[in-house]
């Protein structure tokens, strides 16, 4: 029953974002514009990028998310398909997580597939943009999680977006700092897996606690 | 047997709680000045100077003290606003309310203190090391609740969504100290020990304690004003409003 | 600890600046903060009487 409505849901979302193709490019371009202009406005200088190079992406990535996370039950709230799904004798924590999911498939994995052209863009090294693409793989699931809460949280508020943000970006500060800090070990000439075990470690966390709580936020802000 | 308990939450009544808050008000501004004066007194005049650092060192009794606070204000308030959901009790929802804006106030003088200690003590007012940035996050954290209810008209989804984004907050904090002191740790970067505070005479210590619990009594002070305005304001269409108002109202 | 004078005082050993930064700062907010809460106590409670006073009059 639960794996049905993930599964329903999943599809629905993924079929409703294939109509509108261009809207579910937006966080992609979003992304690569945003990159784009720390060379222009830190300067070329390719020392300097390197070493910002890591840190700027997961910023980036995490403005993408946020961007488009928005949007995530506005479209269900209007038209009252929300509400139906809340009343139906089905589990909301499936509903949540399910908008998660679509929510990475659509924004998160695009991103992870753009790494390596972010990486050139900065002049990081092979292993280096290897390391940042394991960390945005473990790490834009979490980022969609607790997008996916902040969405649930703010549903329907006139100062979503920004709100959004001031919300979610204090809860995504580990994931951040482990998913930079890895790029900067491997740079170093260290081991990583320290801070990627940590990293799956928030990863797991998300997973079991971001959807019921998601689903608690979704009951409070339509009830 | 059963009236022990009765007594408790009967003072989660709204007029109780108004009643007994305004009564313990005076008590509480009375406690936090003694306290002050008392814990100042022995900062400035008793405290001898401190060997590496000087007399900059004095900022300490009220730097610890507020970082202290910040942290224990979160904890209460993410608790009361947790009691509020959970029993849909108005009156806790009120309080946690009313927390939020002490706990930001001390997160930034914590900041502030902190900055203004380390400048001439280590030489620079920031580093981005695991405390100062998990006090920075909590700052974030409450301006992130303080926003969440503002932002939302109708008064339950606001103490309630409230509720729900203090205990991830809660749950957050502890993970984003570790992570920040992880991290350094592996890079070692973190060359500052910011955990140095000078070694302790017992009157600094004597100091700080009295000066946490001026501030203590302070916020309960300063929480028990709010709530008494929060019920005023949501209560307003209540008989026991009416006559509070009305005794104000001469003749 | 005796201060040989209040100029000494206010020196701070040459951290006057830091030491009362922080703690003008302090005081300020420390003040402000419950001078604010009782501006807006006063509000409230003449906002409920003239909702009192509305109810009785109608």
């Amino acid at each position: 029953m639960t794996r049905s409505v993930f599964m329903t849901v999943l599809r629905r979302d993924l079929k409703l974002a294939s109509r509108r193709r261009i809207d579910a490019l937006l966080p992609l371009a979003f992304f690569m514009v945003a990159l784009s202009l720390f060379p222009l406005g830190v300067g070329p200088e390719p020392k300097t990028l390197q070493e910002i190079a890591p840190g700027i992406v997961w910023v980036c990535a995490l403005l993408a998310s946020m961007l488009s996370v928005n949007a995530l039950f506005n479209g269900d709230l209007a038209d009252g398909s929300l509400e139906q799904m809340l009343l139906a004798p089905t589990s909301s924590i499936a509903l949540a997580a399910a908008k998660a999911a679509a929510h990475w498939l659509l924004t998160g994995l695009p991103l992870i597939v753009a790494t390596p052209l972010a990486g050139l863009m900065f002049g990081m090294s092979a292993p280096a943009i290897a390391a940042l693409a394991l960390g945005l793989t473990l790490g834009t699931p979490i980022l969609s999680l607790l997008g996916t809460l902040g969405a649930a949280l703010t549903l329907g508020l006139r100062s979503g977006g920004m709100l959004l943000i001031l919300i979610v970006l204090p809860l995504a500060t580990p994931a951040l700092i482990f998913g930079a800090g890895a790029v900067g070990m491997v740079e170093a000439g260290l081991s990583a897996s320290g801070h990627f075990s940590l990293l799956g470690a928030l990863l797991i966390c998300s997973l079991i606690g971001a959807p019921v709580a998601t689903a608690a936020a979704l009951r409070i802000s339509t009830e | 047997m059963t009236a022990q308990p009765l007594r408790f939450f009967s003072f989660a009544a709204p007029s109780r709680f108004y009643a007994l808050a305004g009564r313990l008000l005076p008590l509480f501004w009375v406690m936090a000045v003694v306290l002050s004066a008392i814990g100042l007194y022995i900062g400035f005049f008793v405290a001898p100077t401190d060997a590496t650092q000087g007399d900059a060192y004095r900022i300490i009794f009220i730097h610890v003290p507020a970082a202290w606070m910040s942290m224990l204000l979160y904890l209460v308030m993410a608790f009361w606003a947790g009691i509020g959901w959970a029993f849909n009790a108005r009156t806790a929802a009120m309080v946690a309310r009313a927390i939020a804006p002490t706990g930001a106030m001390f997160t930034f003088l914590a900041l502030w203190t902190g900055a203004f200690w380390g400048k001439p003590t280590w030489g620079t007012y920031w580093v981005w090391d695991a405390r100062i940035t998990t006090e920075l996050i909590l700052l974030f954290l409450y301006l992130g609740y303080i926003a969440l209810v503002n932002a939302i008209d109708d008064v339950k989804r606001a103490d309630q969504a409230g509720a729900l984004l203090a205990i991830v907050g809660s749950v957050n904090v502890p993970i984003i100290y570790f992570s920040v002191a992880a991290v350094s740790l592996k890079n070692k970067s973190a060359k500052i020990s910011t955990t140095a505070a000078p070694k302790m005479a017992s009157t600094m210590l004597a100091a700080m304690l009295i000066m946490t619990f001026a501030f203590w009594a302070y916020a309960f002070a300063v929480v028990f004003m709010r709530t008494r305005t929060l019920l005023i304001e949501r209560e307003s269409h209540t008989a026991w409003v009416a006559q509070v108002v009305e005794r104000k109202i001469p003749g | 600890m005796s201060w040989n004078s209040a100029a000494e005082f206010f020196a701070m050993g040459g951290y006057g600046l830091y030491v009362w930064s922080s703690y003008g700062v302090t005081a300020a907010l420390m003040l402000a903060e419950p001078l604010l809460a009782r501006q807006r106590h006063g509000q409230a409670l003449r906002e409920a009487e003239a909702q009192t006073f509305t109810r009785e009059t109608e």
